[in-house]
């Protein structure tokens, strides 16, 4: 394993001024915090998932995070919206802080969108139904108004027309799409993605990525675990390398493919980027 | 690798139209070949199961139609010995009798009652059991709520309304049979659904308390618990407060069905991947909303066979109610097969073949029902 | 790193309140629980202690001690009316109920996987016969079977001077099945150790013929030697009593008298019909027990094994059989355990088993109904937890080990 080539070229050391010079981070530099993780720690049972794990999120940046299975890089965002229970550590999401109070878990979640691996569409309602299903009972929303705004998102995922079938009668990239329609609907000011291209056929990565820039464009503050570097490449203002559930490392990602500093990280691009 | 005298490159030119088969593989003697005759231990079989078939169904044959009688005033009429021919079943029995078997000794000027209960109930379960029935949330709340209250009053009778009371030793037969068991679907479902929940509760002490509970009465005889309500619900009353006969075999076989329906609904709980509670929470949705709106909707879908398959399994066990002394449709059958004006020798016989058609008619029927929902699940939510 | 701490790492959390804290909340549910059935079961008792003081109803477990007084004609162990106490009567009945439930077990096992198989036959006849057979028998009540069986079938026999007979030493009658019954000879014990011999002798050899096969790729007639073992050593055994001159089993066959038969063993028509009703009813569900887990391996089983090229018996044997087995045994054990509890149907009969002779008579001439329904219950309860704890042990062991 150590003696495997590595091919992308060893630099004397990563450069931490790089982001700076970034457009796009004089962009985020002063805008407020959206989320920070402070020393976060988590355990499944005597298993060390996250550890030590320190994260600021500017409103508007987009971080794309990635990292071998098992590195607890899902953990880490399913900490965010509380589907994980942090053991230790801060979370603070657009200034409210997580904790066991039921009611800031409510307005968390309120705030932060998430979009699944596997979709997890309601199959029991349709497309339109499962868009409308938490403004109405979340947000106490009138059902016209709803509908209005799911078909909205609707037709900006381009799928207007598949409103009334049921989610089991699409195909993956556009439930994926209908997913990412669904968070929308709830106006969140954060979305997590988790893994969203892996359960997709080759074919369809592109219309949920292309999705997904489109996302990006209007200035979300998006937390994506993705393997897709390309997307990473296109839009990310930060990637982050998750190994053994620390940050290995964090950069631009032109620096971060260009010039690794990690020993794993450019193993596990050499992995990766055939 | 050798190609031999086959050209490397070949693109077909015409495409092979199709053809039939030939006669080995299809058509009637083709089949008969397959199916009964493949091999000389198969053809013995086929000759075994025909020979079952010849010793068990002219006989039947001969005794349900061929030589039963079809109408009489009494036992004369069953008698071979009267008529001068062998006897098979003696249907005139049973229309003479049907009247008994149907509502036990429900007064005969009132027995509008219960046809009206037998029509509301009809309407109840078909609104239930037809899947794209319009509006089945208020068909819900008609069977769970407004159904058992109208049934109650109608046979109980309520004398400020006009309807004279019938106290519920006079109910009897398949009146009582259905009452039963849709006291038992009524309460254990809503109950079973609760159990189910508490089970998968992630407090400890309300797990303990569903999981005592569930496996308490799954573990015991339904013929216990009937004697258990019978002797021992009285006892844990106050001294003055006494219990209709009929309710206490009702609460038994209320507890006892929902434990079963508790696990029924468990299982289709469990087969809700994760990710429909992940997905709801994602979305902010209270835990209250995530079980009605996503998980209960799901689960109680898929285990609609299981339900029907419980329901059947309570069906055939109310007959246990006659044990302790509730005149159900077995119970008048027993006592209608011993009334001296029908002594005659098959009367028992085709007591309970009659018995055996109703049971049967109605298990088998629902049995279907839930084989057809279990493909239809399967087929998917692709609708 | 670029990430910054923005707030002061020792900071406090802020204070949950506990009206929203899950812990508290769920706390406050169960204490609620705990009161709510507290308070029932406080009432419950008080109400039946005052009832059983008014009814001057004895309390404890004292009357097993007293003397029944009441006979019971059917029973595995010595029982009299004049002497025996409620204590024995409890043991006739659950004695007599584990009596019918393994007979009726085992008859049922067989009977079910024959028509289980037969449901999967090629053969049409033979697998509509098996379908027709199933789906009648399980969609009418238990009782009503027992009923049949008991008041129109049994009863309806000749009587017993018009006994149906079976050669010259069964008959059939009113009054219940005669069979031979058997007489153990003093030395008969060398029979039971002749089979044992046989059946250790035959695991041996499978062990040995095991290694052997993993030594060196021969296989051994395992199936042969085993036959000869498990039934050769026995009747080897009796052929040399036989020529000692030791008769070691005689058989005392019933006799027909002018109105009655004397001798033999006889099983009465409340027994016959249990164990025929139980069986035939349970048979059709263990048929469709057995039949789901056939097919629940699927058919890529199968083919995988044949490409491998093995023949059908091993495919069946090394492949199907175990896996079918994996998914039959849990559901077969719960129509077993079911089997145990509907022989409490036996009271509508008349068979005089647990419930009958315990819950039936005792609890009629105590009136101790809490203590006897207690006990009743107990016992069902304890057979049905004991079996799923063997059961659950089965399951961690069979389990697949999947991620």
């Amino acid at each position: 394993m150590a003696s495997s080539p590595v091919p992308t070229p060893t630099l004397p050391e990563a450069d931490p001024d790089l982001a700076p010079r970034n457009t796009s981070a004089t962009r985020l530099a002063s805008a407020p915090t959206a989320v920070s993780l402070e020393r976060v720690n988590k355990w499944y049972g005597a298993f060390h998932v996250l550890r030590d794990v320190d994260l600021t999120v500017r409103k508007g940046e987009r971080i794309v995070i990635c990292g071998p299975s098992g590195s607890g890089k899902s953990t880490l965002i399913r900490c965010i919206n509380r589907l994980e229970e942090h053991q230790a550590g801060r979370i603070v999401v657009d200034g409210i802080e997580l904790t066991n109070d039921l009611k800031r878990i409510d307005e968390i979640r309120r705030e932060v969108g998430m979009v699944f691996q596997h979709f997890n569409l309601f199959p029991h309602l349709t497309v339109l139904e499962n868009c409308t299903l938490a403004p109405i009972w979340v947000k106490k929303m009138p059902k016209a108004e709803a509908e209005a705004i799911a078909m909205q998102y609707l037709t900006r995922v381009k799928i207007p027309n598949q409103a009334h079938k049921y989610p089991g009668q699409l195909s993956g990239g556009q439930q994926q799409r209908v997913a990412i329609a669904r968070s929308l609907c709830m106006a969140p000011k954060i979305m997590l993605f988790d893994e969203p291209t892996s359960a997709l056929d080759p074919e369809m990565v592109k219309e949920v990525l292309d999705t997904m820039v489109g996302l990006a464009d209007e200035g979300m503050t998006m937390l994506c675990v993705t393997h897709e570097m390309g997307f990473a490449r296109q839009v990310a203002d930060r990637v982050i390398f998750m190994d053994e559930g620390q940050i290995v490392e964090s950069n631009t990602p032109e620096a971060f493919f260009r010039a690794p500093a990690h020993e794993r990280t450019r193993l596990f691009l050499s992995q990766i980027l055939h | 690798m050798t190609a031999g005298a086959q050209p490397l490159t070949f693109v077909r030119r015409e495409a092979v139209p199709a053809s039939a088969p030939p006669s080995l593989v299809a058509g009637p003697l083709a089949w008969l070949r397959r199916n009964l005759f493949s091999s000389p231990a198969n053809a013995v079989m086929t000759l075994a199961a025909l020979a079952v078939i010849a010793l068990v169904v002219p006989p039947l044959l001969r005794f349900l139609v061929i030589d039963a009688v079809w109408t009489g005033q009494n036992r004369d009429a069953c008698r071979p010995e009267v008529i001068g021919r062998p006897v098979g079943a003696c249907w005139a029995f049973v229309a003479n009798k049907i009247n008994y078997f149907v509502y036990g000794s429900y007064p005969i000027e009132e027995r509008w009652r219960p046809n009206v209960f037998f029509a509301l109930m009809a309407v109840g379960v078909g609104w239930m059991l037809w899947l794209d029935a319009p509006k089945r949330a208020w068909g819900a709340l008609y069977f769970f709520v407004v159904f058992p209250v109208v049934s109650y009053a109608l046979l109980a009778g309520v004398p400020a309304l006009g309807l004279s009371s019938v106290p519920t030793s006079l109910w009897g037969g398949m009146l009582v049979t259905l009452i039963v068991s849709l006291v038992g679907i009524v309460a254990s479902l809503p109950l079973g659904i609760l159990l189910a929940l508490g089970r998968r509760s992630r407090l400890p002490i309300v797990r303990l308390f569903c999981v005592i509970f569930i496996e308490f009465w799954r573990g015991v005889p339904l013929i216990t618990v009937l004697f258990m309500a019978n002797v021992m619900l009285p006892l844990f009353l106050p001294g003055d407060v006494t219990i209709d006969r009929l309710v206490r075999p009702l609460v038994g076989i209320a507890l006892f069905s929902a434990a079963y329906m508790a696990e029924t609904v468990r299982g289709g709980l469990q087969a809700i991947p994760r990710g429909q509670t992940e997905g709801a929470m994602s979305l902010g949705l209270s835990p209250w909303h995530r079980m009605r709106l996503i998980i209960l909707p799901q689960a109680l879908r898929i285990v609609i066979p299981g339900i029907v398959n419980s329901f059947i399994a309570l069906f055939k066990d109310t007959s246990l109610v006659s044990i302790v002394g509730i005149f159900d449709f077995i119970r008048t059958i027993e006592s209608a097969r011993v009334d001296p004006t029908w002594a005659a020798p098959t009367v028992v016989m085709t007591g309970y073949a009659f018995a055996a058609l109703f049971y049967f008619v109605f298990c088998f029927g629902m049995s279907r029902y839930a084989r057809f929902m279990e493909r239809r699940l399967a087929a998917g939510q692709t609708r | 790193m670029p990430t910054q701490l923005p707030a002061d790492p020792a900071s406090r959390p802020p204070r949950v309140s506990p009206l929203y804290d899950p812990r508290f909340r769920g706390a406050a549910y169960q204490i609620l629980l705990l009161l709510a059935v507290g308070l029932v079961a406080w009432i419950a008792i008080g109400n039946a202690a005052e009832n059983l003081r008014n009814a001057r109803v004895a309390s404890g477990f004292g009357f097993l001690n007293n003397t029944a007084g009441f006979d019971v004609n059917q029973t595995v162990i010595p029982f009299t009316a004049a002497t025996s106490t409620y204590g024995t009567a409890f043991l006739v009945g659950l004695t007599n109920t584990l009596m019918v439930s393994v007979i009726g077990i085992v008859l049922a096992t067989i009977l079910g996987f024959t028509v289980g198989v037969a449901r999967l036959s090629p053969n049409w006849i033979v697998r509509t016969l098996a379908t027709v057979y199933v789906e009648v028998l399980r969609n009418i009540p238990l009782l009503l079977q027992l009923l049949f069986w008991y008041v129109a079938v049994l009863a309806s026999l000749p009587s017993a001077r018009d006994s149906y007979a079976l050669g010259t030493s069964v008959f059939l009658n009113q009054r219940g099945l005669y069979l031979p019954r058997p007489l153990l000879a003093a030395d008969a014990w060398a029979l039971p150790i002749a089979l044992a011999i046989g059946l250790v002798g035959t695991l041996a050899f499978r062990t040995y013929a095991k290694r052997e096969q993993a030594r060196t790729g021969r296989r051994l007639p395992v199936l042969t030697v085993g036959l000869v073992l498990i039934l050769g050593l026995p009747l080897l055994a009796y052929g040399v009593l036989a020529l000692l001159g030791i008769a070691p089993v005689a058989l005392e066959y019933p006799v027909k008298g002018t109105f009655n038969l004397r001798g033999g063993m006889q099983l009465y028509p409340e027994f016959v019909a249990l164990v025929l009703g139980l069986t035939v009813y349970t048979a059709a569900f263990i048929a469709e027990v057995v039949r789901a887990g056939i097919q629940a391996v699927s058919k890529g089983q199968t083919e995988a094994a044949r490409a491998l090229g093995l023949q059908p018996g091993p495919t069946m044997r090394l492949v199907v059989i175990p896996q079918a087995m994996r998914v039959i045994v849990p559901p077969l054990t719960s129509q077993f355990l079911n089997l145990t509890k509907n022989s409490s149907l036996a009271v509508a009969i008349g068979y005089p088993d647990l419930v009958q002779v315990f819950m039936g008579t005792v609890l009629n001439q105590t009136g101790q109904a809490v203590e006897v329904v207690a006990i009743t219950m107990a016992v069902y309860l304890t057979i049905s937890l004991v079996t799923a704890f063997v059961m659950n042990l089965y399951n961690r062991r069979v389990a697949l080990i999947e991620r």
